[in-house]
């Protein structure tokens, strides 16, 4: 847990959750496990708001309990985990997976599970149903099954998972209906895969359709109790005590295999690029979660599978294979000859040359593309001398000292001292610039951490700055639209629009630009964050 | 001995400067005396932010995202801090409701038991308190039945303004009276009653609504499970 991350939680709590959740939350990254009267006088907040704060926490998956250094008897111990609450910058990226995969119905059910953290079934149907009946036209409505159907198959996809039994030594209560983890020394809830029945689907009895919520005119108290009222209208449905949380490994793993296909339609062609999809898709179910590279399957079965919108005859289908796995990014491999040959795919392979791809670029959008000539120099021969790099990059002597030593002070590149005597003399040590491509990912990572941080920071500020103007733009929408519910005239909304000056409204306009410029990039900076993080993570299975 | 080895050497270097190209006598770059300025000047300006359907929808998605989280009791504001002085209008705007309770209701199955808030009432220092505890429902019972048989003399009486005027000074000062007393109550015992028991009482009323007739029938202080407060309308 690097001051970055630490940092970018903070600010990620804080605007989901409020600052309450924020402080309780950062305390308990920085100390690692606490317990509860600690944390409230730690952080010198009251034990209720503690309390709150910790169950929401634990409702977002966010915080884990278990007993603590003094063992069963002492009191719990609750432990928050930073991964976790990164994935928030996420959220997007997995709604738009879902629907582009599922359609507007997975897009929703996907939306009010992660901003709920956990769901059951019946109460999801329910919601969603009622979102979508709101947005339709007058007088139809979207029926309970639809919504079923579309979260049954986001759990048979495993984008979906029940959430794991807590320990009954813990919740000191018997949760019904599901089986008791044989291991009575698991104390923190067991890992979602180890339960047999992660994946099953209840039987529940709901039948129905969404409702529509007639308009609030009674503003947000009206609201707000409608709401509290929904969450706390529990129908026995036969599926109590049975809560959904989003896979997010699942989600990775289909960015992952989205960011090769992409790489090789970039680095070859489309029809390659489908044949490596099919072989993905393929192999998903019987690979394991981190394997280095995926089950073999053979050129038979390939051909069988490929869509045949793509219209491939063996023999070119042969070729393109040939031609996969002499590519020098080594994304397919072949694991032997029977079946017509059997093929994988290199999953950590790939995922190294994406980094280093992603590493390069970086080094080339910053500093130029002789530097960079440079740097991908380096990586590919390891450790050269001072003269040695200048041969090889084809550099003017003078030019590549100045590159080299930039890169040196921003610490991609490295001296490695190689000595000749024991003395270490320096006039006799070899001096060898080289780079480690997974360190240098880390730095790059925790660089984007720190880029995100500051996004977020600055997004902060330009509202903050120009609150008075967004206050006043928000009242006079909100008088046009009462106006305009009222059946004014157009010269009166004419009159309130003018109530905003036009270098007011060019500077919200302003405003709102720069907003989501500010937006945008920190859905750029966390796909190269997803990307390192995957290619860190595989180094460190893979040992 | 140690000491001899600093006055020489300190104008050595750890390695050695032809290895890594730099020449006697080269011009070096100036040294840099302070950290770097916080903006530095971009000699590459950065590619531009991808555009496209796909990114637009996403900061759609997340903007949504960040307001819709505000909205839900999730979203977990401070304490508001107490003001110095108490103002009249304290008594009439009720801002967040002050109590501990959890605004959404988790599965106390799966989180540890320590984690529930209770909804008794806070430990206060003030024992008178408690005695009042137990006179409330009635104070309320009486205090209802009461008013109600006001108003229905009132109905019958068509009469003089007079009467009626003595009679809302009366009530007025009755019901301040009470009002005040019951606020106190109310404020420090906000809870003591169990919830069926309020729901109770506002059914009760409703129907009496009915009996009357009267669509202007606004009930004494109230407590229900919304927490609005509703004031009695000074007839």
């Amino acid at each position: 847990m690097t001051a970055q991350e630490v940092r970018l939680c903070a600010l990620l709590l804080q605007e989901h959750f409020g600052e309450v959740v924020e402080k309780v939350g950062t305390h308990l990254l920085r100390s690692g496990a606490l317990n509860l009267r600690a944390l409230a006088h730690e952080t010198r907040t009251s034990l209720d708001l503690v309390k709150k704060s910790l169950c929401v926490l634990v409702q977002h998956g966010m915080c884990t309990f278990g007993p603590g250094r003094r063992g069963p008897a002492g009191p719990l111990e609750y432990r928050v985990s930073c991964e976790r609450i990164l994935y928030m910058l996420r959220y997007p990226r997995y709604i738009y997976t879902a629907k582009s995969l599922y359609g507007d119905t997975g897009e929703l059910v996907m939306e009010e599970i992660l901003q709920r953290g956990q769901m059951t079934m019946s109460n999801t149907v329910r919601t969603v149903a009622d979102r979508l009946t709101q947005n339709m036209e007058d007088g139809q409505s979207t029926d309970y099954n639809d919504v079923v159907t579309a979260f049954s198959r986001l759990v048979e996809t495993h984008f979906l998972q029940r959430c794991p039994p807590v320990d009954t030594a813990t919740s000191k209560k018997t949760v019904s209906e599901v089986p008791e983890s044989p291991a009575s020394t698991i104390t923190q809830p067991s890992q979602p895969e180890n339960y047999p029945d992660c994946y099953k689907l209840p039987q529940i009895h709901l039948t129905g359709r969404g409702k529509r919520r007639r308009s609030d005119e009674d503003g947000d108290v009206g609201a707000r109790v409608a709401k509290k009222a929904k969450l706390e209208h529990t129908e026995a449905c036969g599926d109590e005590g049975i809560y959904w949380q989003v896979n997010v490994e699942r989600f990775h793993l289909h960015f992952r295999h989205q960011a090769i296909i992409s790489a090789v339609a970039s680095k070859l062609d489309q029809t390659s690029s489908e044949i490596v999809r099919t072989m993905l898709r393929m192999s998903e179910v019987t690979t394991p979660a981190n394997a280095a590279y995926t089950q073999a399957v053979s050129a038979n079965e390939i051909f069988r599978a490929v869509p045949p919108s793509y219209n491939i005859s063996r023999p070119i289908l042969d070729q393109y294979l040939t031609l996969l796995v002499d590519d020098p990014m080594e994304f397919v491999g072949k694991a032997g000859d029977s079946g017509g040959g059997m093929y994988v795919v290199n999953l950590h392979r790939a995922l190294a040359n994406l980094a280093r791809a992603t590493l390069e670029s970086v080094v080339q959008e910053r500093f130029g593309s002789r530097s960079a000539r440079i740097f991908r120099l380096l990586l590919r021969k390891r450790h050269l001398e001072q003269k040695q790099v200048e041969d090889f990059a084809m550099i003017p002597a003078k030019e590549a000292k100045d590159m080299l030593y930039t890169l040196l002070s921003e610490n991609l590149v490295q001296l490695q001292e190689i000595p000749k005597t024991p003395d270490h003399a320096p006039s006799r040590t070899f001096y060898l610039y080289t780079v480690n491509q997974l360190p240098t990912a880390r730095l790059l990572l925790q660089n984007c951490y720190k880029a995100v941080g500051n996004l977020i920071d600055r997004r902060l500020f330009e509202t903050k700055e120009n609150k008075r103007h967004l206050e006043k733009s928000q009242r006079i929408e909100a008088i046009l639209g009462s106006l305009q519910a009222s059946g004014a005239e157009p010269a009166q909304l004419a009159e309130v629009e003018e109530m905003i000056t036009a270098p007011e409204r060019q500077q919200l306009e302003a405003l709102r630009h720069h907003i989501n410029k500010l937006d945008s990039s920190e859905n750029q900076v966390d796909e190269t964050i997803f990307l390192l993080e995957s290619y860190i993570k595989s180094t460190s299975c893979s040992r | 001995m140690a000491g001899r080895g600093r006055g020489r050497g300190r104008g050595q270097l750890s390695f050695c400067m032809e290895a890594v190209g730099i020449a006697k006598g080269d011009n070096l770059p100036p040294s840099t005396i302070q950290p770097t300025a916080l903006f530095p000047p971009l000699e590459h300006k950065p590619v531009p932010l991808q555009t496209g359907e796909e990114a637009e929808y996403m900061l759609a998605l997340k903007q949504e995202i960040r307001g819709t989280m505000k909205t839900l009791p999730f979203y977990i504001r401070p304490v508001a801090p107490k003001k110095d002085v108490e103002r009249y209008s304290d008594k009439y705007q009720n801002g967040e409701p002050s109590d501990n309770t959890i605004e959404w209701s988790p599965d106390w199955r799966r989180l540890p038991k320590e984690l529930r808030v209770r909804t008794k009432r806070p430990l206060i220092e003030k024992t008178p308190a408690v005695p009042k505890q137990s006179k409330q429902p009635r104070v309320d019972k009486e205090e209802i039945i009461r008013k109600l048989e006001t108003l229905e003399k009132k109905e019958e009486e068509v009469s003089s303004d007079e009467e009626e005027g003595e009679k809302k000074k009366t009530e007025e000062e009755e019901a301040e009276g009470e009002e005040e007393y019951d606020e106190e109550e109310f404020e420090e015992v906000r809870f003591a009653l169990p919830f069926s028991q309020e729901e109770n009482l506002c059914g009760t009323l409703q129907s009496e609504e009915n009996l009357c007739g009267t669509s202007v029938l606004q009930l004494p202080v109230c407590v229900c499970a919304t927490g609005n407060r509703l004031h009695h309308v000074i007839l």
